[in-house]
């Protein structure tokens, strides 16, 4: 194929799909730690110990996903990332702010004097919502084509509300699979007060996206474009179906199935993700630079890729050998 | 104010907000290690201990690194968008090697290394460990290649305006990396040394005899009177590159107007760019000849060189980059006259007789390293103005054209945080040594359950 002959061509579409991939992960990944940091107003002084230890060693690595997803859109896309930053300043400032508050808390509410520990627990809390809003706000500003009008900015506010609630119930149903007992019986709650979250943003977004542009709108109810998009409602809707049934259900005797939520909506984030960028392809910026009009000289994107290529396996192995070191249920933190 | 000097005074807080950490964690990790190494061969409880309170440290000022880098790493899109389009072709490859082969070792195995002693074999520990220490070393070294490529580029051409790499060697290993990237590792570890020697002294003044104390004073000690000096050479031979690069910036530090010999080494002045002239000074005769050229007539360049035809000056501003460099030198006098002194008692008395006014110095300097760190960037950075990247870009043309209204309230929000933070983390390191020198078992099971007397030892978050 001359697409694999030409790295002007084929580069740009491979560095879209490893950002992609890094976005997603880390939207799955760090969704569950902001989601738990949402849950903590909802939980006594007790829980609120436990619930820091399900994400105590996961949550620095699962913020690097976002670094790595940052670092290839300015690596692979540097006029795109100017401009898609620039376009969302104030929101990258507070979800940056956040961060950094929940970030510090994690440490301070250990180690602080007790008294201050409400107020780092509070700033917890006030960092993961900060951050969790934000991101769901440049959502909905991205799929509104980056423009900051009036019923954009509503737009945003609404799936900034929807993605903050859908992080709950994907942190929900990570404390599941995480916690016994008392704890379990409420995540199971939160996990199903949250599912109308996901089920409200993933409809908004699906009704928005194709009105938004007629481009998008051609891609998907254009024949036979339309057979190609069908399985994702049709599998978002089974899993959106499935998920109630079985949270009803919950928890199993001898614990059995307790992940099967937390990859439930794991797979329900894939599939909204994988619709989204069937959608916006070619496009880094909707509707007006692709990814191949934005992309970095080929040089320098072959060395990025090389290393890529032997490090992101790596990445990968170890950071699954932390989640088998600390599998099963969470116990305290301790560094002995 | 415009958004572009709003911009640089962002900047510039979010990284000296950052820097703070990562300095502390680069060589605290290898300390770290070095603890725990020490307790593999020797088996004797108090390099445990050490390490079980150091770790706590560390977790904090990580936790503190990696929220700010966060922040770091939006920075460029956000307010520089004209850097990346310019050098990202250079810059993007070096970043995405640090994220690639060093913040997601750190990350990961930060993990296993905090909270993974009980549940996973020994050597693993140990081993997770290293890549910490080394995983903070690499990223040090992929951003001081950044960073100093900003200041002596090489290895690339410009086409269309637009920087292309020709030659990643060069890139790599440009004239100031190696100078920069060994200054600012000595400057970590003499960081960490002040610190550990400053806390282990605070806990003796509070009445803590604890052999782990001892021992951690000790090794502060004999590490900061180690590296001081040569700290001090390295940093004599970053000069002298930086006069062949940079000599506009050499001319800022040591405020000299007009390229000359026998110039004397000012060790007060209030450089006026008006006048274009030094005020009220006092220096040592042919000092910065000698310095500079090893000899007392040798000829340093002047400012007045780097003005332009219509009289616009294309030489950094001379207060700040001559004063900070001053306290960056100054620091590291008092560090050397400190440490030797401290080493001196150490050898006749022992750390646990360290008489009572030189635990007071310790103590007192136990952020020194902070403010002799900062300075030392203030030199390099501001002394690189107006460039962004020397000779290829210059800070105006990168800055983004957001309002400016709109950068001033995320600066102030930015730095309401930060001060809150920084606070916090001092008065928290205090707290724990507080704690530990009273013997309070360091535990975060606090909030008192019913039926349940005993409080486990360490745990921690
Ligand atoms: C000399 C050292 C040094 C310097 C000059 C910088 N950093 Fe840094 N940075 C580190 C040394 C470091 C570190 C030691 O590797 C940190 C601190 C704590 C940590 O987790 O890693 C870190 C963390 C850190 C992180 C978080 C990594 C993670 O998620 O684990 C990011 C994204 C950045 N940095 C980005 C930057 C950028 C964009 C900089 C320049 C503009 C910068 N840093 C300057
Ligand atoms: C970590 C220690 C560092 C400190 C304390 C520091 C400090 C500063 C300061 C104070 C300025 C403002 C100079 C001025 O405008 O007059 C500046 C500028 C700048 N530095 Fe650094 N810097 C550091 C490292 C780096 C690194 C590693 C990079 C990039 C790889 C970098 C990139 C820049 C950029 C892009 C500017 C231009 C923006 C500006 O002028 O404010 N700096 N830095
Ligand atoms: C006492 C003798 C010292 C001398 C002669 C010296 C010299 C220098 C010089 C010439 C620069 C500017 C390099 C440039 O052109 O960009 C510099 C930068 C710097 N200095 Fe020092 N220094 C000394 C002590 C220290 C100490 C004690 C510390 C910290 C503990 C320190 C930390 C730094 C840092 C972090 C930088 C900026 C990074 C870099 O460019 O390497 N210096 N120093």
């Amino acid at each position: 194929m001359d697409m694999f002959n030409d790295p002007n061509l084929w580069l740009p579409w491979v560095f879209a799909a490893l950002m992609g991939l890094s976005i997603l992960i880390y939207v799955i990944l760090d969704g569950f730690d902001l989601g738990v940091g949402l849950l903590m107003p909802l939980s006594d002084d007790d829980e609120k110990d436990r619930l820091v230890a399900s994400i105590g060693p996961f949550w620095d690595a699962n913020e690097t996903w976002l670094v790595l997803a940052i670092g290839l859109l300015l690596v692979a896309f540097p006029v795109a990332h100017g401009v898609i930053l620039t376009a969302l300043y104030l929101p990258v400032a507070v979800m940056l702010i956040g961060l950094i508050l929940r970030g510090v808390s994690f440490e301070f509410r250990a180690k602080a004097p007790i008294g201050q520990k409400p107020y780092w627990n509070g700033a917890f809390f006030t960092g993961s919502l900060m951050a969790s809003m934000a991101q769901g706000f440049m959502l909905g500003m991205y799929v509104m084509g980056l423009t900051w009008t009036l019923p954009h900015v509503a737009f945003a506010l609404l799936t900034a509300v929807f993605l903050t609630v859908g992080y709950s119930c994907i942190g929900a149903a990570w404390l599941i699979a995480k916690t016994e007992g008392a704890l379990q019986i409420k995540a199971v709650g939160w996990a199903k007060g949250g599912l109308w979250g996901l089920l409200l943003g993933i409809a908004a977004i699906s009704l928005a996206t194709p009105f938004i542009s007629p481009r998008i709108f051609e891609k998907w109810f254009g024949f036979p474009q339309l057979l190609y998009l069908a399985p994702f409602p049709v599998l978002s809707a089974a899993l959106l179906g499935f998920l109630w049934w079985k949270l009803r259900r919950m928890p199993m005797v001898d614990d059995r199935h307790a992940w099967t939520p937390f990859a439930a909506i794991m797979a329900l984030f894939a599939l909204s993700f994988g619709g989204m960028a069937y959608s916006f392809y070619p496009y880094v910026v909707p509707d007006k630079l692709t990814i191949y009009e934005a992309a970095s000289a080929p040089e320098s994107l072959m060395i990025i890729l090389i290393g890529t290529l032997f490090v992101l396996p790596t990445i990968l192995a170890y950071t699954a050998l932390s989640y088998i070191i600390f599998r099963g249920k969470a116990t305290e933190l301790r560094y002995d | 104010m415009d958004t572009l000097l709003l911009s640089r005074i962002q900047f510039g807080a979010n990284i000296s907000f950052h820097i703070l950490f990562p300095t502390i964690t680069i060589a605290l990790g290898w300390v770290l290690l070095f603890f725990k190494l020490r307790f593999n061969a020797t088996g004797d409880k108090k390099w445990m201990e050490a390490y079980l309170f150091w770790v706590k440290v560390f977790a904090l000022s990580f936790a503190m690194g990696v929220v700010s880098g966060i922040t770091m790493s939006f920075q460029f899109g956000t307010n520089w968008p004209g850097f990346m389009e310019r050098v990202g072709n250079i810059a993007g490859p070096l970043l995405a090697y640090e994220v690639l082969t060093a913040f997601f070792l750190e990350a990961v195995f930060l993990g296993i290394m905090l909270f993974g002693a009980s549940r996973v074999p020994n050597w693993l520990h140990t081993t997770a460990t290293f890549l910490v220490a080394f995983g903070t070393t690499m990223s040090a070294f992929w951003i001081l290649v950044l960073n100093s490529w900003m200041h002596t580029p090489a290895g690339y051409e410009i086409r269309d305006g637009i920087a292309f790499a020709t030659d990643w060697v060069a890139i790599i290993f440009n004239p100031s990396m190696p100078y920069r990237l060994a200054h600012m590792l000595l400057a970590s570890g003499l960081t960490v040394a002040f610190l550990i020697a400053g806390i282990s002294a605070l806990r003796m003044i509070w009445g803590d005899r604890q052999e782990s104390v001892k021992s951690a004073l000790r090794v502060g000690i004999i590490l900061a009177a180690g590296l001081i000096p040569i700290q001090i050479f390295a940093g004599d031979m970053h000069g002298l590159n930086t006069l062949e690069h940079q000599p506009q910036k050499v001319a800022a530090m040591e405020g000299n107007w007009d390229t000359q010999s026998n110039v004397p080494l000012l060790l007060f002045a209030l450089p006026d760019e008006e006048a274009r002239e030094n005020r009220f000074e006092i220096g040592i005769p042919n000092g910065a000849s000698l310095i500079l050229k090893h000899k007392a007539d040798g000829v340093v360049p002047g400012l007045n060189d780097f003005v332009a035809e219509d009289g616009t000056p294309e030489h950094p501003p001379v207060a700040p980059v001559f004063w900070s460099f001053r306290i960056m030198v100054g620091t590291g006098m008092a560090m050397l006259a400190l440490a030797w002194t401290g080493a001196y008692f150490l050898r006749r008395r022992g750390a646990g007789f360290m008489p009572k006014p030189m635990l007071f110095a310790f103590a007192a300097m136990a952020f020194s390293g902070w403010i002799a760190t900062l300075a030392g960037w203030y030199t390099t950075e501001i002394g690189r103005q107006p460039w962004l990247v020397q000779g290829v870009l210059t800070t105006k043309e990168a800055v983004a054209a957001v309002p400016a209204p709109i950068v001033m309230a995320t600066l102030v929000a930015y730095l309401v945080v930060y001060v809150a933070l920084i606070l916090a983390y001092m008065g928290t390191i205090t707290y724990l040594a507080w704690k530990a020198s009273k013997g309070e078992p360091l535990s975060t099971r606090q909030y008192p359950r019913s039926g349940e007397a005993e409080v486990i030892a360490v745990p921690g978050e």
